[in-house]
């Protein structure tokens, strides 16, 4: 039983950062940006949820709460990239090494916060309902995710969001075309930070305290979901849809993945390298498959004209 | 519709590079003017173009569109009344989105772009017969990505786009030179037809001073940064390739040596 929970909390712990990983999605993919801010954003979000159910106020509108100051962090980076013209990477290292002191504030100097004294939805309704913590997490997380996906999904088939994947692709065709490609970027940002901080918030009420380094390496565990979804779910026909639900089963494969080297033995302080590691051969491999494949071809059609 | 008063550019102002672009351009469109621009390279066409629709900057002067003074106005402020075309057929569209999208995007110039579905039912019906009118057999594959398409394929649909709603002013800049000459004439004739139809006010750089003649009712000769020649109506009608040769080497004071413009 106890294996069976190992894996069902691995599962949980995808879905909970699932939203890190749509996140990272729009911004990474959608709008071609590497936003370092989700390493802060993410603590960020896992701070003021902590700070408002300490302090009474009850866990889903804490979660709100965490999402606006989310977005306030994408603003600030947005700002940084579209007026003062700092290189992407730059703005969201900037807002990121900031946002450090401002989570450090916002828990009132200290560098992390246990929660088992509040209400931290998780295991109030666990109590209530009597059943594991691990299925409620499932039952909220899984909620969330389809209501997030269904949101994005359609967000993103508007008008608006349709100028937004315009500005992704080619931005010189969207500003030739009316569109305010600064004003996407800025609405991308907050978007996607408001997702990140959605991920840290619930978080942190899943394992019942915050941390000011929860959110160190985000963004690569985000790049590892993303990868993993993409190379297992290959669409002949892409539907968009499908990609968000892809990059979420990522990232409870991630977890799983993690889950299965600590149960070999791995040590925790070795998981960032593992994922540095897991990233790293997951950009390099459709490299080299391609050129691979591509030398393969010249060789099998030059050995046909040959003959 | 379009005057331009002492419009100047310079480049890497300052520097040992330092190039004047653009010297104190003085020009006026009527509505239905359709310009063909001609000049060697370096002469300033492009740039000419790109300080109308706002790509950079420009050093000083004015420039009214429809009455109204655009000189300080953003890019995309500008984009919302003048359709634009560039040479590469890449930078007209957004490869990885089906043709249907880009034509909606295109749509949409201009107005404001809320949370109502990015294409309507209507529409789909009204971008089948208007793609289809290109006689590519592009219809079929509405929802193809434009990634997919050929430059030339992709050209087409983005004349499509710039001219769906109709803009105050068109800039073609040499949008048929990266086409091979069967497409490019394809292009071309498109271009010439929905001008016409639509009674657009146009510019056109081109190197091909066939074309220049052929199309339009207004001719422009640039040379290092100023207009040296312009021409209209029965007269440019009635201009040969030589004409235009004689009149370069009049201005600048020595023989054309563009290859590529000899051969066209």
């Amino acid at each position: 039983m106890g294996l069976f929970y190992t894996y069902l909390g691995a599962i949980d712990l995808g879905l909970i950062w699932g939203f890190l990983v749509l996140g990272v999605y729009i911004t990474f993919r959608l709008l071609n940006i590497a936003d370092m801010t989700v390493d802060g954003s993410f603590a960020t979000g896992g701070a003021v949820c902590a700070v408002c159910v300490l302090n009474g106020i009850h866990p889903l509108l804490a979660v709100l709460l965490a999402m606006a100051a989310g977005a306030l962090a994408g603003f600030v980076t947005g700002m940084l990239l579209t007026k003062c013209q700092i290189p992407a990477i730059l703005a969201g290292i900037l807002t990121q090494i900031g946002l450090y002191s401002i989570n450090l504030r916002i828990m009132g100097g200290r560098a992390n916060l246990p929660l088992t004294t509040a209400d931290t939805l998780f295991a109030t309704l666990a109590k209530n309902w009597g059943i594991s913590r691990y299925y409620v997490a499932l039952a909220i997380a899984l909620t969330f995710v389809i209501i997030v996906i269904a949101l994005l999904y359609w967000f993103f088939g508007t008008e608006m969001g349709s100028a937004f994947r315009a500005t992704g692709n080619n931005e010189q065709m969207a500003r030739s075309l009316g569109i305010n490609t600064d004003m996407m970027k800025l609405l991308g940002l907050m978007l996607a930070n408001a997702l990140v901080a959605l991920s840290g918030s619930l978080n942190t009420l899943y394992g019942q305290a915050s941390d000011v380094r929860a959110g160190t390496g985000a963004i690569v565990i985000a790049l590892a979901s993303i990868v993993i979804g993409e190379v297992i779910f290959r669409f002949k026909k892409s539907n968009f849809a499908l990609t968000l639900c892809s990059v979420i089963v990522g990232s409870m494969i991630y977890r799983c993945i993690v889950a299965l080297v600590l149960q070999i033995g791995l040590n925790t302080d070795d998981l960032k390298l593992l994922t540095a590691i897991i990233v790293g051969i997951a950009l390099t491999v459709p490299t080299i498959l391609s050129k691979r494949q591509q030398v393969a071809m010249y060789h099998k059609l030059t050995a046909k004209e040959d003959k | 519709m379009l005057k331009l008063e002492n419009v100047s550019k310079t480049f890497n102002l300052g520097t040992v590079n330092e190039k004047k672009v653009l010297r104190e351009i003085c020009l006026e469109l009527d509505d239905g003017d359709f310009v063909t621009i001609i000049g060697g390279n370096g002469a300033g066409k492009s740039t000419l173009l790109n300080m109308i629709s706002g790509l950079f900057p420009m050093d000083s002067g004015i420039i009214t569109l429809d009455g109204e003074d655009i000189s300080l106005q953003p890019e995309y402020l500008r984009a919302q009344k003048i359709g634009r075309l560039f040479q590469d057929p890449m930078l007209g569209t957004a490869s990885d989105m089906q043709i249907i999208e880009n034509l909606a995007l295109a749509k949409r110039r201009g107005q404001k772009r809320g949370l109502r579905w990015g294409i309507t039912k209507e529409e789909k019906k009204q971008y089948y017969e208007t793609v289809k009118s290109l006689g590519l057999g592009l219809e079929d594959r509405l929802t193809t990505k434009v990634g997919l398409l050929s430059g030339g394929q992709r050209q087409a649909i983005t004349l499509l786009m710039a001219t769906l709603q109709k803009p105050k002013l068109l800039l073609l800049d040499e949008h048929t030179a990266a086409l091979d000459p069967a497409t490019s004439a394809k292009v071309l004739t498109l271009t010439n037809e929905i001008i016409n139809e639509q009674h657009l006010t146009a510019m056109m750089v081109t190197h091909n001073m066939q074309d220049a003649i052929d199309v339009g009712n207004r001719l422009i000769m640039m040379y290092e940064g100023r207009i040296i020649y312009d021409v209209r109506g029965e007269e440019k009608k009635n201009l040969k390739v030589a004409d235009l040769l004689k009149k370069f080497e009049e201005a600048s004071g020595h023989e054309f040596v563009n290859d590529r413009m000899l051969l066209s």
